[in-house]
């Protein structure tokens, strides 16, 4: 045995196995050893057990799982790069992320994959996934080469950043795609409902004279996405949903046993359209902050189970890039490094989930979605750890984040719920 | 210096829109605005208050008479005037307009009256550099000296705006002139009435201080005064209307709707005109017509605005 961590007094919470009692957690060679009562020093010989950590009155769970980030390596380095983005995930508690293709030039091939992977390698911080593209240059013209790069290890195919627009191209991705064993997964935006919209289209849309975005150009996406899953019948994953006519649209379809799954971001949970009415930029996201009873909405969803997966959309922007008309700003909030506090408060605290049931939208339910074996602390599995102090309280501070970018509107909020630990294959990859 | 009201005091070194104003801070504009008319009339159009202050035009979007009123505004309060024009309405590519404001705030200027294609960028700008900012127009948000001028022009016609009824005709959705109009005459006490197709109003239009109508025949009888709002071929986006000649059919002020109006209705327009189009040069040109007043009185607003922003300012260091 080389090496040997020892979690010890902890709550541990295991949603995939039904855990949730206070044990301890014994980590050797990287894997999950056992997770029992008071483990007896003897047995694993723990005398050699050159770490053991005391996690008294904290939250020991699956480390975390992102399945939308946006690391903007290759070709946006100076926003983030997926050392930079691998650095702040594991301050969140991220042990698991996944990239979304959309880069410059996009992820679309085995050799673009590869790339992610091997940088994300060599962070030595979090499992670095990607996704890759649906159509070449996301363009949603012509199929990328699906099958090679899910050889080469990518978790699922989308063009995030467009919805693949033309119906005919995308039944052709989803029939071509039931070769594989892939999630197809899709940014729900009709480009003409949408046109040149900055921000939800409504009220605050009118008085601040800006053209706006309809929930239609999300719903009516999704609505045609639904019928074209009844056909070809292959798991489809709908990004970062923002609407409550999305929710009716995922309840139908759950309700007709359809393999559909979503996900929510903290900031359509916790944000409004009214925040854009000084014009802050940090608020200019896609798609855009809609109203509070889109917001209930989501809630619902979640706390019916109707959603799969929690999700941040970490788009990182560089302030330059953000100090800018509303207009012209680019789309995005960096919000990875606080992410956890973000669902305490948007779901915990209403009420909403209880933290069993937040840690399984952030562990077991989204390593389904992408199909990885990750997301549980089941006896033989790679040691993916997170400790949290759930009652700790903290103030997020943008000017700390291990993120190169800045463009995060929490600026200020306190929050509750801290990571302590993050432990990746058994190594300690970031300590508060 | 408060001559008119000594009670009330003008707080504001920025004028980015109507829709932040009391009744009291519009009234009190178009008040100071009442005593800048006399100077446009003597001999020496020049008065001292803005001697050894700086004003710079910065438009990134075409004008003629925004622009040269701005000017002629400043010039007549003896201020020195930088034009900046940048057809380019894309700032993201080259400079920002941030930096372009920064530059120029760093030769001294004192205020910048800034037109610019997006919603917001005024509120911007204020946010970030010290001199005063006077909004000139911004994308689809707020034109408010056009609202001032547009409610002064009607004041001194009318004497009020309490109780009428005013129509605003046509592409309300993409108009600044229309939203400003809006906040203001409401909150002066006027009933605005929104005309023009539903392609053309914005998102949630029901929740603005409005009535809306499609119908401008029913309209027309009614109101004491009409604005009719140019067709902004260069905003509009796809095909809100089947055809000009539709248009014009519909919503276009004609002669023979004119005869069904109230003979004393002011009819307005921001300009520029399309003859033909909105309105038949008849009525553009005929005894209600208050358009160039308009233009006239515009003058005097927007000297009002400056020396107002410019004394707030002052009072601030």
């Amino acid at each position: 045995m080389n090496s040997e961590l020892l979690i010890k007094n902890g709550r541990v919470i295991d949603p995939a196995n039904g855990v949730d009692k206070k044990c301890d957690v014994l980590i050797v060679d990287g894997n999950i050893a056992e997770v029992a009562e008071e483990i007896q020093n003897s047995k694993f010989k723990i005398q050699n057990c050159k770490t053991v950590i005391d996690a008294a009155g904290k939250l020991v769970v699956p480390g975390l799982i992102d399945i939308h980030v946006h690391f903007r390596e290759p070709g946006d380095e100076e926003e983030e790069t997926i050392a930079s983005g691998s650095a702040a995930a594991v301050a969140g508690g991220f042990t698991s992320v996944v990239c979304m293709p959309n880069t410059n030039p996009p992820i679309e091939n085995e050799t673009d994959v590869e790339y992610i992977h091997r940088k994300g390698r060599q962070a030595r911080k979090t499992h670095v996934y990607t996704m890759g593209a649906i159509t070449k240059k996301r363009e949603g013209v012509e199929l990328a080469e699906m099958g090679l790069m899910a050889e080469a290890g990518a978790v699922g195919f989308t063009d995030d950043g467009n919805g693949v627009q033309d119906p005919a191209v995308m039944l052709r991705a989803l029939k071509y795609a039931t070769m594989f064993d892939v999630v197809i997964a899709q940014h729900c935006q009709d480009n003409g409902f949408a046109g040149d919209g900055v921000m939800n289209a409504g009220f605050h849309s009118t008085i601040l004279g800006l053209p706006g975005i309809d929930a239609l150009a999300e719903e009516a996406m999704l609505w045609r996405d639904i019928q074209l899953v009844k056909k070809t019948n292959i798991r489809y994953h709908a990004q970062h949903i923002s609407t409550a006519g999305s929710v009716e649209l995922i309840r139908a379809a759950k309700k007709n046993s359809l393999p559909i799954t979503c996900e929510v971001t903290p900031h359509h949970l916790l944000l409004t359209e009214q925040r854009c009415a000084e014009y802050d930029t940090n608020y200019k996201v896609n798609p855009p902050l809609r109203t509070e009873r889109d917001i209930e909405a989501l809630k619902e969803a979640i706390a019916e189970g109707l959603v799969g997966a929690l999700a941040t959309d970490h788009a990182p922007h560089l302030q330059s890039e953000k100090e800018l008309e509303f207009l012209a700003a680019p789309f995005g909030i960096a919000s990875l490094e606080c992410a956890l506090g973000l669902y305490v408060k948007a779901l915990l605290e209403p009420g909403v989930l209880d933290w069993p049931g937040l840690i399984r939208l952030m562990t077991e339910k989204p390593a389904n979605i992408i199909g990885v074996d990750k997301g549980t602390l089941g006896k033989g599995k790679q040691a993916d750890v997170t400790i949290i102090d759930p009652d700790a309280e903290y103030e997020i501070d943008v000017n700390k984040f291990r993120s190169k970018s800045r463009n995060c509107p929490y600026h200020g909020w306190t929050v509750k719920g801290k990571v302590e630990k993050t432990i990746v294959g058994g190594e300690i990859r970031f300590e508060a | 210096m408060n001559r008119r009201s000594k009670k009330f005091k003008w707080q504001r070194k920025h004028l980015l829109g109507l829709r932040d104003l009391s009744a009291e801070e519009i009234t009190y504009i178009l008040d100071t605005a009442k005593g800048f008319e006399q100077v446009s009339k003597r001999s020496v159009k020049k008065a001292p208050p803005l001697r050894g202050k700086v004003v710079c035009n910065l438009f990134f979007e075409d004008s003629t008479r925004t622009r040269n009123s701005f000017a002629l505004a400043a010039s007549r309060l003896s201020a020195d005037i930088i034009e900046f024009t940048k057809k380019s309405s894309s700032v993201s590519k080259g400079e920002t307009l941030l930096d372009t404001a920064k530059n120029l705030e760093a030769m001294g200027i004192d205020i910048v009256v800034i037109r610019h294609s997006a919603g917001g960028a005024p509120k911007f700008l204020s946010r970030s550099i010290n001199a005063c900012v006077v909004n000139a127009g911004d994308g689809f948000c707020e034109h408010p000296t056009q609202g001032l001028l547009d409610i002064y022009t009607i004041r001194k016609i009318k004497g009020t705006l309490e109780g009428l009824k005013i129509a605003i005709v046509g592409d309300i959705a993409h108009s600044r002139v229309a939203r400003s109009n809006i906040w203001a005459m409401s909150k002066l006490g006027a009933e605005v009435i929104l005309v023009g197709p539903p392609t053309l109003m914005p998102a949630q239009v029901s929740r603005l201080p409005v009535s809306v109508s499609y119908t401008l025949d029913e309209v027309i009888e009614k109101v004491d005064v009409i604005n009719m709002l140019r067709i902004q071929f260069e905003r509009l986006g796809g095909n809100p209307f089947p055809s000009v000649r539709e248009y014009s059919h519909y919503f276009g002020l004609t002669v023979e709707r004119m005869k069904r109006a109230k003979p004393d209705i002011l009819v307005m327009h921001p300009g520029p005109i399309n003859r033909g189009l909105e309105i038949e040069s008849e009525v553009a040109d005929g005894p209600n017509s208050v358009i160039l007043e308009q233009v006239t009185n515009g003058l005097a607003v927007r000297m009002a605005v400056l020396f107002l922003v410019n004394q707030a300012a002052a009072q601030w260091k």
